[in-house]
């Protein structure tokens, strides 16, 4: 790490909107709420802003720690602070969790002003141009009419895209991180597995937290987001020293960590949050409303793209990322494109790794603050 | 390789054959010297193919379109007449797939531009005559570390590419920096082509 500081203690702030947000289903929030953190100084021009945008489970507390809990380190810690990649010595950076979320934004967990009480299964389906305007009104609030740049991975990956497409003149660079230009049936054929475990659970049924449905939900995940190598590497066939044979007990290595990933996720995840964010992820297709052209959603964008793949990621794989920048070219548009080796799989973007640090680092280098 | 790409007369030469606001496609642009250079100077739409991870890391630095991929492979995922130039300069000597890329050259773009090493230059010859692999500023490397694959000299280029219905536009040689008027397979240690198809009767 070049910097082992780090950004320090940090705080989450929120921000309440009060004017009714139309949604992509056809309905309307009323109103809602953004948590969000911010690291480094806006400048006096507000044009050194970048926002980072968050996948499938993540949220704004993207670095630093909590004063209050310092064991609560951010998601891409190692990404952003004083002299690492996502330099905050330069930029101002944003973290915010999206609408629908489970950290703090309005969500399912809170209280329906209809109803007064907590929406649950009831909040609508948000998609990711939903997120984009509810960001867009954060960014107004804070005074940034146009972000230096866009970043995220995964789902971020394709929400920094977004932006671009969605606010061609409030992004000048946008970073596609381990992303896609829309799901493949394969992907969304595992996202609807995790929602089968979470909807079929007699306790989510019921109305109350399906354990079960997200311990499986999150296992699968899991599982596609490591490559075949990285667990032949870390699990291999190994047993754990207290297993028992010829039984269903957790036994081998690999169970035991998937089991534990399980146990861990849903003790805390939102089960409707859950449901939300894979559905956001499978409706994502910005070629669909250009008559599936990627190349023509892409050509709204005004900025310059960098983007970044790993090779061992199987669930975006390089080949999708090479969709994006193809149609970036064909479009004239301005693109670099690194595909990264690493044996991590999807789950790459959060690694330490010098290369792909170095990439990121030598892109931003070249963004005017 | 910086300095070396920067001080390589092909790049003058490169230069006054594309136009302003012309899309070029630099196949194993390094750092992206030439690029920058043509987008500098001549104010191209410039995109650069490359493979290795420093040389990425350094034309991302250079502020460069660059895109990470194999040339073996093919331009499989650019469109057929994506640009006006196509650009392999000093590379095509080091490829195992030597027709493939001519071709794929001239299907992304309507003209191609080849540099590389003469190794019938009369020094090279000379260094047979003496039992000799050839060393020399155009053939840099030793027989047991060098990158290339394919040893040819500028009359085997101009037999292929007529073999072929390649039309050469225009051929430039040079030796040491200066361009050479005659007997240019015998004098000159590095020659730049400006290849096209042959264009559709009317």
């Amino acid at each position: 790490m070049s910097n082992q500081r780090g950004i320090g203690e940090v705080r989450p702030e929120r921000a309440r909107f009060d004017a009714p947000l139309p949604l992509a289903s056809g309905g309307t929030l009323p109103g809602f709420e953004l948590i969000y953190e911010t690291y480094g100084k806006l400048n006096t021009a507000a044009s050194n802003a970048i926002l980072i945008c968050h996948a499938l489970s993540g949220h704004h507390h993207v670095a630093g720690h909590y004063a209050d809990d310092p064991g609560n380190v951010g998601w891409w810690d190692n990404m952003i602070g004083p002299g690492r990649p996502i330099d905050t010595d330069r930029f101002f950076v944003v973290g915010v969790n999206n609408l629908g979320g489970c950290h703090g934004s309005t969500g399912p967990a809170s209280i329906n002003p209809a109803t007064g009480k907590a929406w649950g299964a009831d909040f609508p389906v948000v998609t990711v141009t939903d997120w984009v305007n509810a960001q867009a009104r954060l960014a107004d609030r804070l005074g940034i009419s146009r972000w230096a740049a866009t970043v995220g991975g995964s789902l971020g990956g394709m929400q920094a895209m977004q932006w671009a497409m969605q606010f061609p003149e409030r992004v000048r660079h946008a970073l596609a991180i381990a992303a896609a230009p829309n799901l493949t049936a394969e992907n969304i054929a595992f996202n609807e597995v995790a929602r089968q475990a979470i909807l079929t659970d007699a306790e989510y049924q019921a109305g109350r937290r399906p354990v079960t449905g997200l311990r499986l939900a999150r296992m699968l995940g899991h599982i596609t987001y490591l490559s075949d190598d990285q667990m032949a590497e870390k699990f291999g066939r190994k047993r754990r020293a207290d297993a028992g044979c010829y039984g269903f007990g957790v036994e081998f290595e690999v169970e035991s960590y998937l089991n534990y990933q399980g146990d861990k996720f849903a003790e805390w995840f939102d089960a409707d949050t859950y449901l939300r964010m894979t559905k956001a992820l499978d409706y994502f297709d910005p070629a669909g409303e250009c008559g599936g052209n990627l190349q023509a959603a892409l050509a709204r964008a005004r900025a310059r793209f960098l983007v970044i793949s790993f090779s061992t990621d199987w669930r975006f794989s390089p080949a999708r990322s090479r969709e994006i920048v193809d149609a970036l070219v064909h479009n004239g548009q301005d693109v670099a494109y690194a595909e990264i080796k690493s044996v991590h799989g999807h789950d790459s973007f959060l690694m330490q790794d010098a290369h792909y640090h170095a990439i990121v680092r030598a892109y931003l280098d070249g963004v005017s603050p | 390789m910086t300095d070396f790409a920067l001080t390589r007369p092909d790049f003058d030469v490169i230069a006054g054959w594309v136009q302003p606001g012309e899309r070029v496609l630099d196949l194993g642009c390094g750092d992206g010297s030439l690029l920058k250079r043509l987008i500098e100077t001549r104010g191209v739409l410039g995109w650069g193919v490359e493979i290795d991870d420093a040389r990425v890391l350094a034309a991302i630095r250079n502020g460069i379109n660059v895109i990470q991929g194999d040339l073996e492979g093919g331009l499989k995922d650019f469109e057929d007449g994506a640009f006006q130039h196509v650009i392999l300069s000093q590379t095509l000597q080091a490829m195992r797939h030597t027709e493939d890329i001519v071709n794929e050259m001239l299907r992304v773009g309507r003209e191609a531009v080849v540099s590389f090493p003469n190794f019938g230059y009369w020094k090279h010859r000379q260094a047979i005559l003496n039992g000799r692999m050839p060393v020399s500023e155009s053939l840099p490397h030793q027989w047991y570390n060098s990158p290339n694959l394919r040893f040819f000299t500028i009359a085997d280029f101009d037999a292929f590419c007529a073999e072929r219905g390649i039309v050469v536009r225009e051929r430039k040689v040079f030796d040491e920096g200066r361009e050479i008027a005659e007997e240019h397979n015998f004098l000159g240690s590095t020659a730049v082509y400006r290849l096209g198809r042959p264009r559709a009767p009317r």
